[in-house]
């Protein structure tokens, strides 16, 4: 498969000194391959870089050492800057403050106006962009009428609106509540499924992260598990001491593996565990 | 509750006025301003006035709502019309007592200006509850156009007053948040005295301020990733066109303006 996103070398810090970087290195010596149309969860602690990983993805960040390609373009290269921009596109934590316009179809059409696209194509655009999200009943909505879940899908949907390869989306679910959580994970799914946009999910809830195709864990500025949801979570010990938590149905599967139930460690939702279980009792039975 | 709050007060319909083109619309409320003061008698006043109720009609929008609208400037058109009662000199005298004279003059006078702050709210009350704000901004950024030879920057000043009417709703929230927090922790902004109550709200302000810095920083980054570069290379979706009826309502318009010019000249001048 054909990498979409390469990081090669990759480090960065905020602040700089005339030696380079600082100690405050945020990323350190990163590489990254990520394919078209992947779908990636990348979990972290608070502060682990993941944030920042995130901005390196479209040139809003520049790495001082090492190189990140997008589509094979460099993102130090100024000239392409809004080709990356375009490819990539970002959705941010909180969905007040990425949203310009005060009518919802306004806002949608907000990044093709930016790319000077022919307004009858906008029109066409922002129309599939709000059917996409579900939100085309809202068009003409003001924004702080809407719950947080729709709002971030109308954030969503600005995005698509702009026709990119990938989204990438820090940490969308942090303000919201159950159900927009849901709302807002079932359209990305949807996205990446139906139109293979290529998604990179920086969350930090467990079992947002069990629903990608990869889940990259990192941890001060370094990828510590990279691999298939099943592969990473089973590492239950790396990921309780750096912080993080293991999905519910993962973790009772580890104590009750401790207690010597026979059970495959790699069980990651609560309807699998369970059908497991029925299995065993009906076996003894 | 003030989240409540409709910006711009903007009324849903989709009425002929409603349709019209926002540029059409802001050039016939600014000539209208300055037909309303160059009424001098009563029939050319009349005749303003069936302008506005005309396009009140036209508008579907319900009376009650300019009643609204009307409710806060109240004491203003009372207190102006009073006072030119009894300090407007001239015509013939109807009322003397002691060292108040109430002259003929002095009542049409106050009558004029009751009607034309009223008529002045109204009108413009029509502009803002037929046109969605974001059209408003848009209108404003084309007819301000020609000023960009003088190097303004049209297109940042209407993309500032886009952004301040979107984030009016939500620095609203944010106040409440803020006021509420402060009352848990023990913060009394209904008693004491004017400065007291004034002094409770600098811990109000600064979370306020603090906050809105952090928005607009976020929000920048926002429109940056949605290539944002300003209005150069800029293309709209939603295109405005004159339509022949615009041409029509303007054409009425200006004739009513016309009218009033020679009402003006024929019956004489009241005021």
């Amino acid at each position: 498969m054909k990498n979409f996103i390469e990081f090669d070398g990759v480090s960065f810090a905020y602040e700089e000194n005339e030696e380079g970087l600082t100690a405050e290195t945020v990323i350190e010596n990163m590489n990254l391959k990520i394919g078209k149309g992947d779908f990636v969860a990348v979990l972290g602690h608070n502060g682990c870089g993941k944030s920042t990983l995130a901005k390196l993805c479209n040139a809003i960040l520049v790495p001082q050492q090492g190189k990140v390609y997008i589509d094979g373009i460099d993102t130090a290269d100024e000239d392409r800057l809004y080709d990356i921009r375009q490819r990539v596109g970002m959705v941010f934590q909180n969905p007040d403050n990425q949203i310009v316009a005060t009518i919802v179809e306004d806002d949608v059409a907000f990044g093709p106006e930016n790319l000077g696209v022919e307004p009858s194509e906008i029109r066409k655009r922002v129309d599939e962009a709000l059917k996409n999200v579900g939100m085309y009943e809202f068009r003409s909505f003001e924004p702080h009428k809407l719950s947080g879940g729709q709002k971030q899908r109308v954030a969503i949907a600005g995005i698509i609106a702009m026709q990119p390869d990938c989204i990438v989306l820090d940490e969308p679910t942090a303000m919201l509540d159950p159900r927009g959580r849901r709302e807002v994970m079932a359209t990305v799914k949807r996205l990446n499924k139906e139109y293979g946009i290529t998604v990179i999910f920086i969350t930090h809830y467990m079992d947002e992260a069990v629903k990608a195709d990869r889940v990259i864990v990192m941890d001060k500025g370094k990828i510590v598990l990279d691999g298939k949801p099943k592969e990473v979570f089973v590492n239950i010990d790396t990921l309780k001491k750096i912080g993080l938590d293991v999905p519910e149905a993962t973790e009772l599967t580890h104590l009750l593996i401790e207690k010597g139930v026979n059970l495959p460690e790699d069980i990651l939702d609560i309807d699998e565990l369970y059908s497991y279980i029925i299995n065993l009792t009906e076996e003894k039975n | 509750m003030i989240s409540d709050i409709t910006i711009g007060q903007y009324y849903k319909g989709d009425s002929f006025v409603h349709k019209m083109d926002p540029r059409i619309k802001i050039l016939i409320t600014v000539l209208f301003l300055v037909m309303i003061f160059m009424c001098k008698n009563f029939l050319s006043l009349l005749l303003t006035g069936v302008i506005v109720a005309v396009s009140i009609l036209a508008s579907r929008v319900p009376f009650r709502m300019f009643l609204k609208s009307l409710k806060p400037i109240i004491p203003i058109v009372l207190f102006t019309a009073v006072i030119n009662i009894f300090y407007i000199g001239g015509g013939k005298e109807l009322l003397s007592l002691g060292f108040i004279t109430v002259t003929s003059k002095g009542i049409f006078t106050a009558v004029f200006m009751a009607v034309r702050i009223v008529l002045l709210i109204m009108s413009s009350s029509i502009l803002t509850y037929t046109t969605v704000p974001t059209m408003l901004t848009d209108a404003i950024e084309k007819l301000l156009s020609p000023l960009k030879i003088f190097h303004i920057q049209v297109h940042t000043l209407a993309m500032m007053m886009t952004l301040a009417l979107r984030f009016i709703p939500t620095l609203i929230e944010e106040i409440e948040r803020i006021m509420n927090a402060q009352k848990a922790r023990g913060a009394d902004f209904e008693n004491g005295s004017l400065t007291e109550r004034a002094k409770a709200l600098v811990p109000v302000l600064i979370p306020l301020f603090v906050s809105a810095f952090r928005r607009a920083y976020e929000l920048a980054f926002a429109m940056n990733c949605r290539c944002y570069t300003g209005g150069e290379g800029r293309t709209r979706m939603k295109q405005m066109k004159l339509k022949a009826s615009d041409f029509i309502a303007f054409a009425v318009f200006i004739a009513g303006f016309i009218g009033v010019i020679m009402i003006n000249k024929i019956f004489g001048v009241v005021i």
